[in-house]
């Protein structure tokens, strides 16, 4: 049953609200596509072929070549129901892609859900390495030695021009992924986000929302990764984007200072508006939560909210999605009935002391 | 990024839509955008996304439409059965070896999407044995250059030797 033990408990490492610039970079993460060579991906496989697939790609993980870096479940999908599933994409720790549509897919998952490796995703394997705080050096280099340990005994699809050959051409080449989630109130409320935000993609960077390809942002939380997988080296992909997301958390640290010192007290009505409404609010929806937590979040991280961590802030964005809050209720609700326990849940979080005094 | 729309002014919105686990990415300038009317993700009908990116995969570079067209529909590969007009429709490639089969084809789409067409990064330690190897060689041929234009001989003679190691390894594979 410990293999379960992510539908129950509700932080990952990458929610601690703790590392480097944790007031305004979320998480960092790393991705790596990679596929065998001699089978075909994923979308084409037979059964036959996908379910060989996963027996080697779990295999590496039970053969204990993972254990220095602690210690790894395998969890295939097919024994897990939807709801689980569900709760595993609100966590971030698996795609929409492999909940919904995998055949024969599996995830390696590490105790303390900083790695996920996907089996028969887009791509028969894919490395995700997650990290509380703008820490995507150190995400990459995790990332990179377990690619290291699959490729000792696996022959990965590489071509000398190409790279590593991916399922979809906008992957291939490095096959990496990396992005940094972002908190962005400051920002938004000063409406520079969008000068910003078209300025980004210029550099080969994209925005997203906070559950990646084609959702939408919520919560002033921006998910900026590279667009480039082809042609530049890993390290220079990361450069540019630790350079350009440096370059966001200044001037969002900017925005906010103006903010306190210009139009304080419309700040301070805003922030305890929301604290107020979400500590005695009885239906709250998610839009208005995701909205209302970015105020409170905001205020922790201004100092002017004492009483409640950043930790808890990080938590609830995740457990107040649909399904964390039908897994943590151990019932199935209807939306009107997930508004009044999403209510429920942030009343009680919010009145309970920071674990330890606040980070 | 150039707009796929356009092909002048700089691409600054990037769509993804995924339908039936159908991914397509598309990128076009706000002009284009406004242009088009509504249309931007979340909207239902309004600009055609298949259409961007079947554009920009039916891509024929230098070829007379008619004629690379007719090619196209033909060309599959032999590894995983995906016909090009597959992959143009799904922007996804079947199995590796597609790669190689659709070729020359896939360098303007990459150029599109990526600027380069040439991979420089990570290479696989063990199956990449060889390319690391001709790298290899490649760096101490530069740096026996400049040993030589340096006039340290004796330097230079150790990197020569250590290239044709190198060269006799690659040869044996």
């Amino acid at each position: 049953m410990s293999k379960r033990s992510f539908a129950r408990h509700a932080l990952s490492d990458w929610m601690k609200g703790t590392g480097p610039d944790s007031d305004i970079v979320i998480s960092s993460r790393i991705r790596i596509a990679r596929n065998l060579s001699g089978f075909p991906f994923p979308m084409l496989a037979t059964n036959q072929q996908a379910r060989e697939v996963m027996e080697r790609l779990t295999a590496v993980a039970e053969s204990g070549r993972l254990s220095g870096l602690g210690h790894f479940d395998t969890i295939p999908l097919s024994e897990l129901n939807e709801l689980e599933r569900r709760v595993l994409v609100e966590k971030h720790l698996i795609s929409p892609n492999l909940a919904n549509e995998s055949r024969c897919g599996a995830l390696i998952l590490s105790s303390n859900e900083s790695v996920s490796i996907m089996v028969n995703e887009e791509d028969h394997l894919r490395i995700q390495c997650l990290y509380p705080g703008f820490q995507i050096n150190e995400a990459w280099e995790l990332a990179s030695r377990i690619d290291d340990i699959f490729e000792e005994v696996t022959d990965y699809a590489f071509d000398e021009h190409r790279g590593y050959l991916t399922s979809c051409p906008t992957n291939v080449g490095t096959g990496i992924r990396a992005s940094v989630m972002m908190h962005l109130p400051g920002l938004v409320l000063t409406q520079q986000i969008n000068r910003i935000l078209s300025a980004i993609t210029q550099v080969g960077l994209a925005v997203r929302g906070i559950y990646g390809e084609g959702s939408e942002v919520q919560g002033n939380l921006f998910q900026v990764s590279n667009q480039i997988t082809l042609g530049q080296s890993e390290g220079e992909i990361i450069e540019n984007l630790f350079s350009v997301a440096k370059q966001i958390i200044e001037h969002e640290r900017a925005a906010r200072q103006r903010m306190l010192e210009e139009s304080r007290l419309r700040l301070e009505d805003r922030i305890f508006r929301s604290y107020g409404i979400l500590s005695n609010a009885f239906i709250v929806d998610s839009k208005e939560s995701a909205q209302r937590l970015s105020d409170v979040r905001l205020g922790i991280d201004l100092g002017l909210i004492e009483d409640a961590s950043p930790q808890v802030m990080n938590e609830m964005m995740v457990m107040t999605q649909p399904g964390f809050l039908q897994q943590l209720f151990e019932e199935k609700m209807s939306p009107e009935q997930r508004d009044v326990r999403r209510a429920e849940l942030i009343r009680r979080q919010l009145h309970r002391k920071p674990d330890h005094g606040g980070a | 990024m150039i707009c796929q729309e356009c092909e002048k002014r700089p691409a600054t919105l990037h769509f993804t839509k995924i339908v039936n686990g159908e991914k397509t990415e598309f990128h076009i300038c706000e002009s284009c955008a406004r242009e088009k009317g509504e249309g931007l993700p979340g909207t239902a009908n309004g600009f055609s996304i298949h259409s961007l990116l079947s554009g920009l995969l039916d891509f024929e570079p230098g070829g007379t439409a008619g004629a690379g067209s007719a090619k196209q529909q033909t060309l599959r590969c032999d590894a995983c059965g995906l016909t090009y007009a597959q992959f143009s429709k799904m922007g996804r490639f079947g199995c590796s070896q597609c790669y190689a089969k659709f070729g020359d084809k896939l360098d303007p789409i990459l150029k599109r999407v990526h600027g380069n067409t040439v991979h420089t990064g990570k290479v696989p330690k063990r199956s990449g044995g060889k390319i690391k190897l001709k790298r290899q060689i490649e760096q101490l041929r530069r740096d026996l250059n400049e040993q030589i234009v340096r006039e340290e001989f004796e330097s230079a003679a150790k990197l020569r030797d250590q290239i044709r190691e190198l060269e006799r390894k690659a040869a044996e594979g």
